[in-house]
C-alpha cells in the first residue's frame, strides 16, 4: 500500500516536471531580447555577424518547435544542456549552488520551526496574557514586513552599526580559510540571511502553533491528562503539542518547497551564492538553458518535499494512512 | 587532522567576528593583488566576448604588438619597431625575439598573422571593424609581419590597443572551433601573469609569469579577481583593504567621494582615457519632434549638464560639447556650437518650431528608456533630466527596463529617447563614426546608428577622414565634422565619463597609460 502510493507519487512528479519544462520553455521566450543581444550589448560594439554567430551557436536561429524538440530530447537523456553565458554544463552550475541554498534553508527552517513553536507554545499557555499579546504582535510584525527591507535593516544594524556580523557573501573574501575556521566563517555569514528568511516563517509557526494548541487544549483527552495529575508542562508538551503538530507539518512542507527554489530577494540582498541569485542572473542574461534547468530541478525537489510531508503525516499521527 | 591555527582562528572569529572580513590574506611572502569582478566572465578568451571584465583580467594574460602613451602615441611592446609606407598602405612590424607563450612555445609572426587575419576578425566586432581594411598579411621571416591594406586607414596603428588586438596563440587555436576550444577556460598568453585556477563563484587566480620578456616584471606574484556582486560589498572590501583595486563602475559614484577621502586609497580618473567614453542620450529621429534640430537644441539647453556632472555624478566627468572626447586626438574646441543651460532659450526654440504648450502647459509627451543600473548614477541622471525637461514643458516618462529589453528595443528602434554611452577608443574612425554613418543604420543590431541620423556630408567626411594619409587632412575632416554635428545636435552629448579607478596605497605603478587595466598590471609593485 505504502509502496504503491510512493511509486504513484513519483510518476506524478515526472508528469509535473514535463509540464514545467513545456510551460517554462514558452514562458521564458515571452521576455523581450535574447542572450545574443545581451552579449553583443556587453561588448559595446554592435555587429550583426557577432549576434548571428551567437544565435547559431545557441540554436536560437532555429524555428521554435525545433528548439523545443532538441531541448526535450536532451532533457529526456538527463542532459540539462550548456549555459549560454557561462559555457558550463547547467547541471554542474546548479549542483555547485544548490548546497548553499539548502544550507541556508535548513538553517532558516530549523530556526523558524523551533523558535516559532516555542513562542507559540508559550503564548498558548496563557491566552490573553501580556506575553501572549507580545508574541502575537511580534509575529504580526515579522509576517507583515517585506523580507528585502528586513534584510537591509539587518545589514544596517548588525553589520553597519554594531559590526557584529559580516553583511554579505558566504565566506570572507580573500581569507581562504580551511577546516574549522572555514565552518565558523560560513556560519557567521549565514546568520543574517538565515534570520531574515526565518523570521517571516517563524511568525507563521508561532501563530499556527498558538491557534492549534488553544484549539486542542479544550478537548477531553487534555482534561483526562490533567485529571491524572500531569504537570501543565507535561500536558502542553506531550498531549497538546503533539496533537497540534499536523498543521505545523503541513506548513513545514510548504516552507521547504518555497525555500528550495532559492529566495531570490533574500539571496540577492545578501549576495548569497545560491539558486535564487543564480536564477536572477539567468533572467538578466536571458540564459534560457540555465533558467530552465533551475525550474526543472526545483520542480523535482518540490514534488519530493510534498511526498516527504505526506509521509511525515503518518509518522506524526499514526491515524493518518497513506492512500487514496 | 586538525590544524591548530585553524582551530584558534575559529575561536578568534567567535570573539571578534568583525575581524573576519577586515583582514586581507598575507600568505607566505607572496605579493598578492586582490581585485574584484561584479560578475564572472563567460570564459577567458579575450576576443570571444570583449567585455570590461574580460579586458581587466585578460589584459594581464594577452598582450598586443603596441602600447600607447598618454598622448595615444604608439610605443613598442611585442613589436620592437614598425614602419609605415608613405602611401599609408603598408605597415611592417618587427617582433621581439625573446617572447614566449605561457606554455613555452615561442611567439612568432605566425601568431600575429593568425590573430589579426583569422581569429580576431572572426570573433570580435571591434577587431573586425579595424582589421577589415587588411588586404593581405605576409610573414617573410618568423619575426617580421607585413600588413598590406586595401585602402589607407589612419587609425590602423590605434587598432593595436590591447583591447582590440590581443595576440592569440596560433598553435593552440588554429584549426580548432574557437568557441569550444578548451583553452578558452585556461588561457595561454604572453603577458606578465598566467592563468592559475578558476574557482567558480569565488575567484579567478593568476600567477606570476616567471619567463616574462620584460626584465624585472611583474612586480607582484599573484593576482586574485574575486566575485563581488553587490556595490555595498565592493565598497566594504575597498575600505577594509580586503581588496586592493576597484575598477570602473565597481564603486557607485554616490560613495566614491568617501573612498577619495580615504587616506589609504589612491583615486585615478585617467585610467579609462583610452576608452574615451561619453554618456549620451539618443533620440529616435524618425519621429517628430526629435527630427527637428531645434527640439534637440532645446533639450540640451533645458538640461544643466554641469549639475549633472557635479551633483549627480559627484564630479566624475566633464560636460561633453563634441562627439569627440576632449582628451582624444582630433578634438577641436574652436568649431563647436555649444548649448549652455538656458531654459528660456529652450522654450523659445520649442515655440519657434511649433511645439507649443497644450492643456496643462505640456508641449510634448515622450518616453525616456533608462539604463538598468539598479538605481545608480544613470537612473539618478534620468530622474534629474525628467525634472529639468518639465521646466520647459516637456513631459518625459521614465521607462525602467532590464538590459535585454533595453538592447532589443533600442536595436529595433522602438523608443523615443534612450540613455547610452559609447567609447571612442582613441580614434573617431574606430569608435565614433559608427553612430552617425547612414551606412550603419541596421535594424535589430544594438549600438549602431540607432537614431536614424542621415547626413550625406557627414558620411562623406567620415569616410574621407578614415582613409586620409596625412594627419592634417584627417584633422581638417574631423574639425568640419564636429562643426556640422554639434550644429545639427546629431546626438545629445551629456558628459565625458571619467570612471574612477581606485587602488590601495600599498601598491604603486598600477595605472601606466590611457588604457589602464586592459594593459594589465605587470608594472604594479609594492609601494
Amino acid at each position: 500500500m505504502k509502496f504503491s502510493y510512493i511509486a504513484m507519487r513519483l510518476v506524478k512528479t515526472v508528469l509535473v516536471t514535463v509540464a514545467v519544462v513545456l510551460l517554462s520553455f514558452f514562458l521564458i521566450r515571452l521576455a523581450p531580447g535574447d542572450a545574443a543581444t545581451v552579449m553583443a550589448g556587453q561588448t559595446g560594439y554592435g555587429d550583426e555577424a557577432y549576434m548571428q554567430s551567437l544565435r547559431a551557436e545557441y540554436g536560437l536561429d532555429q524555428p521554435m518547435p525545433v528548439q523545443l524538440w532538441r531541448y526535450v530530447e536532451k532533457v529526456a537523456q538527463g542532459d540539462l544542456g550548456i549555459s549560454y553565458v557561462r559555457r558550463q554544463p547547467v547541471a554542474e552550475i546548479i549542483l555547485e549552488r544548490l548546497p548553499n541554498t539548502l544550507l541556508l534553508d535548513a538553517f532558516a527552517l530549523l530556526v523558524a520551526a523551533a523558535g516559532g513553536i516555542w513562542l507559540g507554545g508559550m503564548a498558548a499557555r496563557h491566552p490573553g496574557s501580556a506575553g501572549d499579546s507580545a508574541v502575537t504582535v511580534l509575529a504580526m510584525l515579522f509576517y507583515a514586513v517585506p523580507q528585502f527591507w528586513l534584510g537591509m535593516m539587518m545589514v544596517l544594524v548588525f553589520a553597519g552599526w554594531l559590526h557584529l556580523l559580516p553583511p554579505f557573501g558566504i565566506e570572507t573574501m580573500g581569507a581562504d580559510f580551511t577546516g574549522l575556521a572555514r565552518l565558523g566563517d560560513v556560519a557567521q555569514h549565514m546568520i543574517l540571511p538565515g534570520m531574515t528568511l526565518a523570521l517571516y516563517f517563524l511568525a507563521s509557526y508561532a501563530r499556527l502553533t498558538r491557534a492549534a494548541m488553544i484549539d486542542v487544549a479544550d478537548q477531553d483527552f487534555v482534561k483526562t491528562a490533567r485529571a491524572k495529575g500531569l504537570t501543565e508542562r507535561q500536558v502542553a508538551r506531550r498531549h497538546i503539542l503533539r496533537n497540534a503538530l499536523i498543521p505545523l507539518v503541513t506548513y513545514a512542507g510548504l516552507q521547504a518547497s518555497i525555500l528550495v527554489g532559492g529566495s531570490v530577494l533574500v539571496e540577492n540582498v545578501f549576495s548569497w551564492p545560491g539558486i535564487g541569485t543564480l536564477a536572477f542572473q539567468a533572467v538578466q542574461a536571458r540564459d534560457n538553458p540555465l533558467l530552465l534547468g533551475i525550474f526543472i530541478i526545483t520542480a523535482i525537489l518540490v514534488s519530493l518535499f510534498n511526498l516527504l510531508t505526506d509521509i511525515a503525516y503518518s509518522v506524526v499521527d499514526p491515524r493518518v494512512e497513506l492512500g487514496q | 587532522m586538525l590544524d591548530r591555527r585553524a582551530v584558534l582562528g575559529a575561536a578568534g572569529l567567535i570573539v571578534h567576528p568583525a575581524q573576519a572580513w577586515a583582514a586581507p590574506k598575507a600568505a607566505k611572502g607572496r605579493r598578492i593583488i586582490n581585485a574584484m569582478m561584479f560578475e564572472e566572465p563567460s570564459a577567458l578568451c579575450y576576443p570571444l566576448a570583449n567585455t570590461r571584465i574580460m579586458q581587466e583580467i585578460c589584459g594581464n594574460i594577452n598582450e598586443s604588438l603596441l602600447l600607447f602613451d598618454w598622448q595615444f602615441r604608439p610605443q613598442p611592446n611585442l613589436a620592437d619597431s614598425f614602419e609605415m609606407s608613405p602611401d599609408g598602405l603598408r605597415y611592417v612590424f618587427h617582433l621581439r625575439r625573446d617572447v614566449l607563450w605561457h606554455d613555452g612555445a615561442p611567439f612568432t609572426a605566425r601568431d600575429v598573422a593568425f590573430s589579426c587575419g583569422v581569429m580576431l576578425p572572426e570573433l570580435n566586432p571591434r577587431s573586425r571593424a579595424a582589421f577589415g581594411h587588411i588586404a593581405s598579411i605576409k610573414t617573410p621571416d618568423p619575426y617580421t609581419v607585413e600588413f598590406q591594406l586595401s585602402q589607407p586607414f589612419n587609425a590602423f596603428l590605434l587598432s593595436f590597443m590591447a583591447s582590440s588586438a590581443p595576440m592569440m596563440p596560433a598553435h593552440i587555436y588554429e584549426g580548432t572551433d574557437f568557441r569550444t576550444n578548451p583553452y578558452n577556460l585556461k588561457p595561454v598568453g604572453t603577458g606578465p601573469f598566467k592563468f592559475a585556477d578558476w574557482k567558480r563563484a569565488q575567484y579567478i587566480h593568476l600567477t606570476r609569469n616567471e619567463r616574462y620578456w620584460r626584465p624585472g616584471r611583474p612586480g607582484m606574484d599573484e593576482m586574485y579577481y574575486r566575485v563581488c556582486p553587490t556595490p555595498e560589498q565592493r565598497l566594504v572590501a575597498m575600505e577594509t583593504g580586503a581588496v586592493d583595486i576597484a575598477m570602473a563602475d565597481d564603486i557607485d559614484t554616490i560613495v566614491t567621494s568617501r573612498l577619495v577621502a580615504n587616506p589609504n586609497l589612491v583615486t585615478r580618473t585617467d585610467a579609462y582615457n583610452g576608452t574615451g567614453e561619453i554618456a549620451i542620450m539618443e533620440l529616435n529621429m524618425r519621429r517628430w519632434p526629435f527630427s527637428d534640430r531645434r527640439f534637440r537644441a532645446a533639450f540640451l539647453h533645458a538640461v544643466d549638464r554641469e549639475f549633472l556632472v557635479k551633483a549627480i555624478n559627484f564630479g566624475m566627468g566633464k560636460v561633453a560639447h563634441s562627439p569627440i572626447p576632449s582628451t582624444a586626438p582630433f578634438y577641436d574646441d574652436k568649431v563647436l556650437t555649444k548649448y549652455p543651460y538656458d531654459p528660456a532659450r529652450a522654450r523659445a526654440l520649442l515655440d519657434e518650431m511649433g511645439c507649443k504648450p497644450k492643456l496643462g502647459g505640456v508641449r510634448h509627451r515622450f518616453g525616456i528608456m533608462m539604463i538598468p543600473d539598479g538605481g545608480g548614477y544613470w537612473t539618478r541622471g534620468a530622474q534629474y533630466i525628467k525634472q529639468a525637461l518639465a521646466q520647459v514643458g516637456l513631459d518625459a516618462e521614465l521607462e525602467a527596463v532590464d538590459w535585454p529589453t533595453q538592447l532589443r528595443r533600442s536595436g529595433n528602434w522602438e523608443f523615443d529617447c534612450d540613455c547610452n554611452s559609447y567609447g571612442e577608443y582613441g580614434d573617431p574612425a574606430i569608435g565614433t563614426s559608427r553612430f552617425y554613418l547612414s551606412s550603419n543604420i541596421r535594424k535589430g543590431v544594438p549600438l549602431t546608428n540607432l537614431q536614424g541620423y542621415v547626413n550625406p556630408e557627414v558620411d562623406r567626411l567620415f569616410n574621407q577622414a578614415a582613409v586620409a594619409v596625412s594627419r592634417s587632412e584627417a584633422q581638417g575632416c574631423y574639425s568640419r565634422l564636429q562643426q556640422i554635428l554639434t550644429h545639427d545636435v546629431a546626438m545629445l552629448w551629456l558628459y565625458e565619463r571619467k570612471p574612477v579607478f581606485i587602488h590601495n596605497k600599498r601598491l604603486k605603478n598600477v595605472v601606466m597609460g590611457p588604457n589602464g587595466p586592459s594593459d594589465g598590471f605587470g608594472a604594479a609593485e609594492l609601494a
